[in-house]
């Protein structure tokens, strides 16, 4: 396997804020791989400048074998973008931002007509085609976002939260056109996200980042498998923390307001010393750790702190609330 | 090669919107019609200019004063573009800036070419020219054109905020098109405003368009064509510089 992307110290400052922070990473050829990270972790900077729209402070990457600070051109040409805001034109119908967006690639017209036609049947728009793009759902417009960063064969496409503020069935929609893509085309493709689901399904390789810096890099599974057992989340109004600590098995913790988040090992067999530990609670979850468990065991913090997107205590809540139901 | 075809493809992406925003169009060929009907009729029951009937004698100034508002209006708004990422996937392409410049200034010139044509065309009931003056008309218009395009896209390129579009049409466009003498005889006026009006290139334009269709200019039109292709190159220089340092 070769390396498509390596970054070596890669650096970007705005006035004083280090947006990303001498990044060093490798990705391989072919590799779905999966930048993960909660708002504000650089991962846009980072995508810009490995496209060159924005340039590093310090430091320099390598993109299919051109640097992107000395031949700026030539990265352009190899890679495909995808970006976080919708860039398409509206008044413009979905074939032709296609068109122009292929012939500003300086894709062939036969080519260019073929290739069009073959990815709006892949994304499912060819019936909306030659409707304005101002007419299509959200859905739709990150559909046909896709298949113009595909259009002129680009050796690295890059997607910049690619489902972000899409509902869930959408969402699951995306993913399946993403996966179809990176199977038809063999492309390499590096994501962005913060939703933790995205980059479990959808990535070979994640880098985890935070304030600018990686701070876990591998599988999903290697990611998860490394913080060791299981997670353990439970609902009290007081947590005896030294107990907890002096408890063998208990590999890690996390108070938080409320409760606390608990990695220990075969939970199956440990689970009655540990509650017997903790005294009276509320509410308890037992599960397999997520990259998010990966995330707070690194930072402290949950990957996305929005109340409405599931931090634990909802997820708490929502378990109360069906064990109330059954 | 790809250069030129971007320069192509951004041109009928223009095209393709100036043919579907059916009103921006509509009202860019009405407003100078009022203003020829109806303040040239208002104005021209009393005066005469010339020895030409007041509507006659402005509408030469009508056509570059559309011709104005079109090119510049079109040019200022990138920032709007801008404002709704438009011109994102098409600035990361792999072509040159000034690629992206050349093919909207050739967009804009074809929107006030297409613009100023119909209303020579009306022009018909009150002046008469020959069809090689209607020529020359076009290449003036086109030369007017390209010029405040290319003025419009570089101060466009400078403005983050939609407050650009306000600022531009009260310190430049209408000082630009009252200063012009496209509504007056410069050699008429108070020296003040002679004197204001002679660097305002609108003027020259205005004088050209004259000379061509009433044979009305002040100045001969080999010089109004000099300044007015001198301008344009600047603007274009100029523009172009501007565009390229957008972020
Ligand atoms: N143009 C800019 N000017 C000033 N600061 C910026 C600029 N772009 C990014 N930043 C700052 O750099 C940091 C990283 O931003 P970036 O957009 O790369 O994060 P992100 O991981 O993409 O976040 P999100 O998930 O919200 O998209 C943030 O603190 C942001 O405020
Ligand atoms: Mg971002």
């Amino acid at each position: 396997m070769t390396a498509v992307i390596r970054t070596e110290k890669l650096t970007r400052d705005f006035g004083k804020t280090r947006a990303v922070d001498s990044l060093d990473l490798e990705v391989e050829a072919g590799e779905v791989f999966g930048l993960l990270g909660p708002n504000g972790a650089g991962k846009t900077t980072t995508v810009g400048m490995l496209t060159t729209t924005v340039r590093p402070t310090s430091g320099t990457a390598v993109v299919d074998g051109h640097s992107i600070t000395k031949e700026p051109g030539l990265v352009r040409r190899s890679v495909g973008i995808v970006f976080q805001e919708l860039s398409l034109d509206g008044m413009l119908t979905g074939r032709e931002n296609l068109e122009l967006s292929g012939q500003l690639y300086g894709v062939a017209r036969a080519e260019r007509r073929r290739r069009i036609a073959e990815l709006l049947e892949l994304v499912d728009l060819s019936a909306r085609a030659d409707s304005q793009v101002k007419t299509y759902s959200g859905g739709m417009k990150r559909r046909l976002e896709l298949a113009r960063g595909l259009l002129h064969r680009p050796r690295v496409l890059f997607m910049d939260e690619p489902t972000l503020g899409l509902d869930p069935q959408s969402r699951e929609v995306i993913w399946q056109y993403i996966a179809a893509m990176a199977e038809a085309e063999g492309t390499t493709i590096v994501l962005t996200t913060h939703y933790m689901e995205e980059a479990e399904r959808m990535c070979d390789r994640i880098a985890i980042i935070d304030r600018g810096r990686i701070i876990r890099e591998g599988t999903p599974e290697a990611l998860t498998t490394a913080l060791g057992g299981d997670v353990v989340r439970v609902r009290a109004a007081r947590i005896d923390e030294a107990a907890l600590r002096a408890l063998p098995f208990v590999s890690k913790l996390q108070l938080e307001p409320g409760g606390a988040t608990i990695a220990m090992e075969r939970a199956s067999v440990n689970l009655p010393a540990l509650l017997a530990a903790l005294g009276p609670i509320d509410a308890i979850e037992v599960r397999r750790p997520t990259l998010n468990d990966v995330f707070l065991a690194s930072t402290g913090r949950h990957i996305r702190d929005e109340a409405a997107t599931g931090t634990w205590l909802d997820d708490a809540m929502r378990l109360v609330v069906q064990g109330d139901r059954r | 090669m790809s250069e030129l075809g971007a320069v192509v493809a951004v041109w009928r992406r223009e095209f393709i919107v100036f043919r579907r925003e059916v009103s921006r169009v509509v009202s860019s060929i009405v407003s100078p019609l009022m203003w020829l009907f109806l303040f040239g009729a208002g104005v021209g029951g009393t005066v005469e200019v010339g020895g030409e009937h007041y509507q006659a004698f402005i509408f030469p100034g009508i056509v570059i004063m559309a011709t104005l508002f079109t090119s510049m209006f079109y040019g200022v708004y990138i920032i709007w573009d801008r404002k709704i990422d438009v011109l994102k996937a098409v600035l990361v392409a792999p072509v040159s800036r000034v690629a992206i410049f050349f093919g909207k200034v050739l967009g804009g010139c074809t929107d006030a070419l297409l613009q100023a044509v119909v209303l020579l065309l009306v022009g018909l009931f009150f002046v008469s020219y020959t069809p090689l003056g209607l020529l020359a008309a076009a290449g003036i218009v086109l030369l007017t054109s390209i010029a405040f395009v290319a003025l419009g896209l570089g101060i466009g390129a400078f403005f983050e905020s939609l407050e650009g579009f306000q600022l531009i049409g009260t310190f430049v466009v209408f000082p630009l098109f009252f200063l012009s003498g496209a509504l007056y005889r410069l050699d008429q006026v108070p020296g003040w405003l002679r004197v204001l009006s002679r660097v305002d290139p609108v003027t020259y334009a205005v004088d050209a368009l004259r000379g061509v269709l009433l044979g009305l200019n002040v100045f001969p039109l080999s010089l109004d064509v000099a300044i007015l292709a001198a301008f344009a190159a600047l603007a274009v220089l100029g523009g172009s510089l501007s565009f390229g340092r957008m972020k």
